[in-house]
């Protein structure tokens, strides 16, 4: 990686989406260099508050700044929850959508590298119809990857998956993108104790963010941890508290 | 059996049904000439069309020829000059603006009542039916295409804005590949209907083609050569027809492409 993580912060945000207020005056710092897990039922305005730091949408109120004072523009990668793959290009292709969209030369020998690590190797000259669901995602990962960028937005990418592939996905992001400040969505409590190095609740209306207890351990912490399946729960009685009856 | 055996005879059940269908018909209308005592310059009996077309089978391919060159050259420079303006319409917003009367326009004004003026302006030649069969399709071609450029899925915009794309290049790379089922539809009523301009213009005026052996059968009352050039337009407007659809499939190898049988 090239460029130092920065922190993200969050100050005064306020995002209203269909007319509705999500947030007002939301106040939020994302450390940097790890793992942030937003966590929060569906509807909660997750997605809306990742595409506000993403830049896509613009906020009603307040900043999303980067801590070193530079601009945040061009120094995000985004990941969404479809792989969004062209289904015209090849693999490959796929993966250097970047640089083609920018009008620069794509850099194919890193591109075959990060796919290697990805496990495809074999399927570079492949078209996404002929992957499966966990490679299609590997593939997107991949093409975040070759962005390289220190701050990566991540919007909910494994849950269309199953839960194997889902487990497998988590490993291979925890290790790829080790050392970048990370943002993931999601709305599966497992995967916020497995990943999180910040854990956030978000729930109510308008939206309270919570910091919560992370458990111990490297990321990736292992599924069936004494800690991780504690925090789990935890996690999902609160959940399922903010939710009411 | 082989999978090739197999294959001939799905092709054989597709193609057997239309001619069942077709050889039906042909029974039902010999019927009514026979049975009804119709005067065949009024409808003639199938046989003699076909006397008719093996007689007249000269005439008929180069009438033929005629008709088919104009056509493809039609929907040639129809498919570039409105592919040209749908590209031109989405990376401009005043051209979207001012063209788009424009081309609602073409549709609105019947060519029909264009012919006339479209053979005097450029002449009883092959040039004032290709502009007839470009007009008749450009609302097809252009309308889809641009249309299939402005629905771009959201979410690849998404990812080429956090990419830093540039708008050009978001238009080459993603917009237009994206378009380009879209366009396929209209290419594909464009290959339907591309003909139907360039007979037109062939029967207002014209010194070959099957539009113009048809009016001049019909003045002459040889009804069953207008009915063997008919048979000849429909059948060249169908083989063409699936020529583009085939090429189409072929060249859009990612769109699932799943017949009905």
């Amino acid at each position: 990686m090239t460029a130092p993580a920065p922190a993200l912060l969050l100050r005064g945000l306020a995002v209203a989406h269909g007319g509705r207020d999500l947030f007002a005056g939301l106040d939020l710092t994302l450390p940097a260099g790890v793992f942030s897990v937003l966590l929060g039922a569906s509807g909660v305005g997750k997605t809306s508050l990742l595409r506000v730091i993403a830049g896509l949408d613009r906020p009603a109120a307040g900043t999303v700044a980067a801590d070193d004072g530079a601009p945040l523009a061009g120094r995000m990668a985004w990941m969404g929850q479809r792989d969004l793959l062209q289904p015209w290009a090849r693999v490959i292709d796929n993966v250097t959508l970047g640089d083609r969209l920018r009008g620069r030369r794509p850099d194919r020998d890193r591109a075959a590298a990060l796919l290697r690590r990805m496990g495809l190797a074999d399927r570079l000259a492949a078209l996404p119809a002929e992957l499966s669901g966990g490679m299609r995602q590997r593939v997107a990962l991949a093409r975040t990857l070759y962005e390289d960028r220190p701050v990566v937005l991540m919007d909910e990418p494994f849950s269309a998956l199953d839960s194997v592939t889902r487990a497998r996905m988590q490993d291979l992001a925890a290790e790829t993108l080790h050392g970048r400040t990370v943002v993931l969505i999601t709305h599966d409590p497992l995967e916020a104790c497995r990943l999180g190095q910040a854990i956030l609740l978000m729930a109510g209306a308008p939206v309270c963010v919570a910091g919560m207890t992370v458990p111990g351990g490297d990321v990736p912490r292992p599924a069936d941890d004494e800690s991780v399946l504690h925090a789990q729960g935890v996690l999902l009685r609160r959940m399922l508290d903010a939710a009411g009856p | 059996m082989s999978a090739g055996a197999i294959r001939a005879g799905r092709i054989a059940a597709r193609l057997g049904r239309p001619l069942g269908t077709l050889c039906g018909l042909g029974l039902l209308w010999w019927g009514i000439v026979r049975l009804g005592g119709v005067p065949s310059y009024l409808l003639p009996p199938p046989d003699s069309v076909a006397r008719a077309l093996w007689a007249q089978r000269g005439l008929l391919a180069g009438a033929a020829g005629t008709t088919l060159l104009e056509t493809v050259l039609g929907l040639l420079l129809g498919t570039m000059g409105g592919g040209a303006l749908a590209l031109l319409m989405m990376a401009s917003a005043p051209v979207r603006r001012w063209m788009m009367p424009l081309v609602l326009l073409s549709q609105a004004v019947p060519v029909f009542a264009l012919a006339p003026l479209l053979v005097l302006w450029f002449g009883f030649g092959i040039a004032s039916k290709v502009v007839m069969a470009v007009l008749v399709i450009f609302f097809p071609i252009t309308s889809s295409f641009f249309d299939g450029l402005r629905r771009t899925p959201p979410g690849w915009l998404d990812l080429a804005r956090s990419m830093d794309a540039r708008p050009g290049l978001v238009l080459l790379r993603l917009r237009l590949p994206a378009a380009l089922p879209a366009l396929a539809s209209g290419l594909r009523v464009a290959a339907a209907i591309a003909p139907l301009g360039a007979v037109v213009g062939e029967w207002v005026g014209a010194s070959s083609g099957l539009g113009f052996l048809m009016q001049t059968a019909n003045t002459r009352f040889e009804t069953d050569l207008m009915f063997a050039a008919l048979l000849v337009l429909a059948t060249m407007t169908v083989l063409l027809w699936w020529g583009v659809d085939r090429a189409l499939a072929r060249m859009l190898y990612w769109v699932p492409d799943d017949q009905p049988n």
